[in-house]
């Protein structure tokens, strides 16, 4: 009975969370005006893809397409370097005052983005970055949850590894590359991933820094397309199906590094 | 072991501390002098029209009814839609432990898909879930006997419209630290409280709830810091209206900044954000302390 | 490997994307908003074949992301060499001194002059005596009727006064107490401020840089609307009106104040029953002038001042405003020709919908010509609008708080005027 019960709750909830996304793949494929209906379509008479084409060939989302991949993945690879070089450091190297920049860094954490937004896009425009990849890149390389995450886990990697290289008469750079690189793969994949959806599903900071509507990620592209075609709704399903599905595809692939890089954020340090 | 070398310091720290510096800690102080100016449209164009107006952007706050409002918006979204969000998490997160559950690995990945998809497009789907007439939520509602509801055209639901969908999109990502805080718990504390007669209730009250003090509270912050910054829901889906009840503290930041460019001014709310956002913390940790004694 | 290969070709993708927008000298980049924007598009093969050799690169904003847009854009430097803007945006680009003065090119223009226009179009770009921007297309607003409900009240033609209108709204109440009369949308600024220039009213005073709201002329006009929400006249509540068209065909409303692009709207959206059924008329007026005045709407064409290609883009200023185009796009997307030629052609000259709008256009006001302008509207007046409907309010004190919020936004403005001995 009492399992019943569970089961019961444990799909109802599933329903619910899953119905969203079933309404909004059927109704990308339904025509036009369908999904204006009273009552309400669940399921599309037949099959209609006409959306997809139109979303590909007259209003050109491949080419948003394409800037989010690149820009994703751009900030993907930077930030794990960068800030796996970072978290390292603050894990294994011995400086003076170590502790104390790396809380001050924890601390800054509670400054709300928003703050920095009007500096930071003054600054690129000095730089001339603005309407480049590098608008979105260059501020996304580094970042203080990424250098604590690394440093979490760099903590777990025995020093006596580091020290029997060190005898070899390994770099510290080489180190870096052949230890603990490796050794520190699964939390990579972890930050990866939020990485690459962070900067995927990021909305205000490209809407700002691209003005140039060639440059548009798929969300910013999206809500554009809002604008004038609010009627139509099954193209913008379609439209809403496009963007949702890389992240959608990276999240189920590398869900199990996903899931547990949130529990290790949530350990406190 | 020996002090690293300012050369391999430099290598390793260098890149990430330069542009945490250069892309946060200088625009923050940057913004934090706009503040104190009248840096608009007008300089903008002519840097000879600013003026240093010391707190005039932090008194104008005061007697700003737009901020107001957007201060009451931002709280009841806060108030309202944390506690819903962390709540529904650590159901969903009791739910999915249950040794009665099976599937738990698909349950999950049902629960967590809203967390990783873009919130742009969720929005867009949800504004036609809400439709009044064609609207999925209003046809099932009418099941129960209720009549279409104007969603986001109503004053008084478009906020709750978005806390509803602002719940269904976050509860997944708080489950999973739950599901992790409730691992940690020892099996035996329950065995012991069985042993004893407790009720189901009882073991939750007294043994779930306590263990879970810590990971409750860090949930509380991570989401108080994360529902104040409401932006991207509203933008999409109501610009803040009907009747202003939308309007967030960033949507009217954002406005203010990016839409007028009242800079200095929007600025001032922006460090007014943070403020509240420092003091919730501040707060959250007091309470964390005395729940530790 | 594999990952060195990706970074190589991500960095390969990245230095592609900064030198790809260096475009050449002979393309030029224009940015146009809205429907219009998608549609100017078919419009650039035919420019190209005229002008061999200049190409032109369109891109397409959304209305409501425009105004932020185009002012970040000039923050970042990144403006295009042409671009449409609203024409009540004019004075801000101006005052950001980013817009070419066009006298010059006017004068020796072969395609164009200055009396081609609407004069009270016209002049919305023109600021200290010179013109910067060139109407693309227009907008004003007239009335839009039911002719049936309201020769059903007794009324043979639509009104022409403020009284004429304010009677047959009773009248057409009368008949059917479940519906109104006037649809007077809260969040929209428009018939507001529209009125309230009928009523004379500057809006603003001293050089631009007080509120006028409280005024006379325009408290009169806002008290004159406040009366049909109290009245029962107009629905104060927006959401029972989710979709114009069919509340226009039920008589939810018979009488809306609306701009042309709604001319077909009405003609693809109301059912063929309702076709013969509706129309357009000037707007009455508070006096015995008849037509009241409407404002003067549209959008222009502006050149950055800052282009290279000045000569190319005026060429394309040039082309968008010649007769021939100007006819085309109006069959195209209905906008409403900037040209006053184009009215005589057939097509606009025998749609009975737009006699009122060529009428009306003779006689329209523009809206005060300063940088602070669109936010007093967009974020004040819409608000308190919505405060006198739902009777939070008085007028008075609606207006009141207007005219301080006003002169809160203009007192930079203020400051400037009087470091330049203005005030």
């Amino acid at each position: 009975m009492k399992k019943i019960l569970l089961y019961s709750t444990a799909i109802f909830v599933a329903v619910i969370t899953f119905l969203p996304f079933l309404w909004m793949i059927s109704a990308s494929l339904m025509h036009q005006g369908q999904a204006n209906t009273y009552p309400p379509r669940l399921l599309p008479e037949s099959i209609d893809t006409s959306h997809y084409y139109k979303l590909f060939s007259s209003l050109d989302l491949s080419g948003y397409l394409v800037n989010s991949v690149v820009i994703s993945l751009g900030v993907t690879v930077f930030s794990l370097l960068i800030n796996s070089m970072g978290g390292y450091a603050f894990a294994k190297f011995r400086f003076r005052r170590k502790d104390t920049i790396f809380n001050f860094l924890l601390t800054s954490m509670i400054i709300p983005g928003q703050v920095t937004m009007l500096p930071v896009f003054l600054t690129l425009k000095n730089m001339g970055l603005i309407n480049t990849y590098w608008a979105i890149i260059v501020p996304g390389m580094a970042s203080i949850f990424g250098i604590f995450l690394i440093r979490q886990y760099c903590y777990s990697i025995p020093d006596s590894l580091i020290e029997a290289a060190k005898m070899d008469g390994a770099s510290d750079f080489k180190i870096y590359l052949k230890v603990i690189l490796p050794l520190t793969k699964p939390i990579l994949v972890t930050l990866g991933i939020f990485s690459f959806m962070g900067t995927w599903n990021d909305f205000l900071w490209p809407l700002i820094v691209m003005t140039d509507s060639g440059m548009y990620t798929l969300p910013v592209a999206l809500a554009n397309l809002m604008g004038e075609h609010v009627q139509d709704t099954e193209l913008m399903m379609a439209g809403s199906v496009v963007t949702i599905l890389p992240v959608l595809i990276v999240f189920l692939v590398l869900q199990k590094y996903y899931i547990k890089g949130i529990m290790m954020g949530s350990v406190k340090g | 072991m020996k002090k690293t070398t300012f050369s391999t310091l430099a290598l390793f720290l260098g890149p990430g501390l330069a542009v945490l510096l250069i892309f946060f800690f200088l625009p923050v102080m940057a913004a934090f002098i706009l503040s104190f100016t009248d840096f608009n449209i007008y300089s903008l164009g002519n840097p000879d029209y600013l003026r240093f107006v010391g707190f005039d952007n932090y008194m104008k706050l005061f007697s700003d009814d737009m901020f107001w409002t957007a201060l009451k918006n931002t709280f009841y979204f806060v108030i309202a839609g944390g506690p819903l969000s962390i709540a529904a998490s650590l159901g969903a997160a009791i739910l999915l432990n249950s040794k009665l559950i099976r599937f738990k690995g698909i349950f999950r990945l049902t629960y967590f898909l809203p967390v990783v998809t873009t919130l742009v497009a969720v929005a867009i789907v949800w504004r036609y879930i809400y439709h009044p007439r064609y609207g999925l939520l209003n046809y099932f509602l009418g099941f129960c006997g209720i009549d279409p509801l104007d969603w986001l055209g109503d004053p008084h639901l478009a906020m709750p419209a978005i806390i509803i969908m602002a719940v269904w999109k976050n509860f997944g990502y708080n489950m999973i630290i739950f599901i992790a805080g409730l691992q940690n718990i020892p099996e035996e504390l329950y065995e012991a409280a069985s042993l004893e007669g407790a009720s189901a209730w009882q073991k939750f009250r007294n043994i779930t709830l306590p263990m879970l003090a810590p990971t409750t509270i860090f949930i509380t912050i991570i989401t108080m810091i994360g529902y104040f910054q409401l932006f991207a829901e509203p933008y999409v889906m109501t610009q803040g209206g009907p009747l202003n009840s939308t309007l967030s503290i960033v949507l009217y930041m954002y406005q203010e900044g990016f839409r007028w460019w009242n800079i200095g001014y929007s600025t001032a709310i922006a460090f007014s954000l943070f403020i509240i956002i420092l003091i919730g913390t501040v707060i959250q940790f007091r309470v964390q302390k005395a729940l530790e004694k | 490997m594999k990952s060195k290969l990706i970074f190589l070709l991500l960095s390969a993708a990245i230095f592609w994307s900064c030198g790809n927008h260096t475009a050449d000298k002979t393309t030029i980049t224009f940015w146009a908003i809205g429907a219009e924007g998608e549609q100017v598009s078919k419009l650039i093969p035919e420019f190209e074949r005229q002008n061999p050799g200049i190409k032109v690169r369109v891109q397409q904003i959304p209305w409501t992301a425009a105004h932020e847009k185009l002012i970040t854009a000039f923050a970042s430097e990144t403006l295009p060499d042409v671009f449409q803007v609203g024409n009540t945006w004019v004075p801000e680009f101006e005052a950001l001194g980013t817009v070419e003065p066009l006298d010059d090119y006017l004068m020796k223009s072969g395609v164009i002059r200055d009396t081609s226009f609407f004069e009270g179009i016209l002049s919305t770009n023109e600021i200290d005596g010179k013109i910067y921007g060139i109407p693309w297309y227009v907008d004003t607003r007239v009335l839009f009727y039911r002719t049936d409900v309201i020769e059903k009240a007794g009324y043979s033609s639509p009104p022409k006064t403020w009284n004429e209108l304010y009677d047959l709204s009773k009248k057409i109440k009368a008949q059917n107490p479940e519906n109104y009369a006037f649809f007077l949308p809260t969040n929209e600024w428009l018939p507001f401020i529209l009125f309230g220039i009928q009523n004379g009213s500057a809006l603003l005073k001293n050089n631009d840089s007080y509120g006028d709201f409280s005024g006379k002329p325009f408290r009169e006009a806002f008290e004159y609307l406040a009366k049909y929400y109290y009245d029962g006249l107009a629905p104060k509540d927006m959401q029972a009106v989710m979709n114009i068209y069919q509340a226009f065909t039920e008589a939810y409303f018979s009488m809306l104040i609306t701009g042309p692009w709604n001319v077909t709207e009405m003609k693809n959206r109301l059912p063929a029953q309702m076709q013969n059924k509706w129309m357009t008329a000037p707007l009455p007026s508070p006096d015995s002038v008849y037509p009241g005045y409407s404002l003067a709407g549209g959008s222009s064409i502006v050149i950055n001042k800052n282009s290279g290609k000045k000569n190319l883009a005026w060429k394309f200023i040039e082309f968008l405003s010649s007769h021939e185009i100007q006819y085309r796009f109006y069959n195209q997307v209905s906008a409403l020709p900037s040209v006053k030629s184009v009215w005589d052609e057939p097509a606009l000259k025998n749609d009975k919908y737009m006699q009122a709008f060529y009428v009306q256009l003779n006689r329209t006001k523009a809206t005060p010509k300063i940088p602070e302008w669109e936010q007093i509207v967009f974020a004040k007046i819409q608000q308190y609008a919505e405060f006198v409907a739902a009777k939070k309010l008085t007028v008075e004190e609606a207006l009141k708080e207007l005219d301080s919020d006003t002169d809160k936004i203009l007192e930079k403005r203020r400051w400037i005027l009087e470091k330049e001995g203005k005030l």
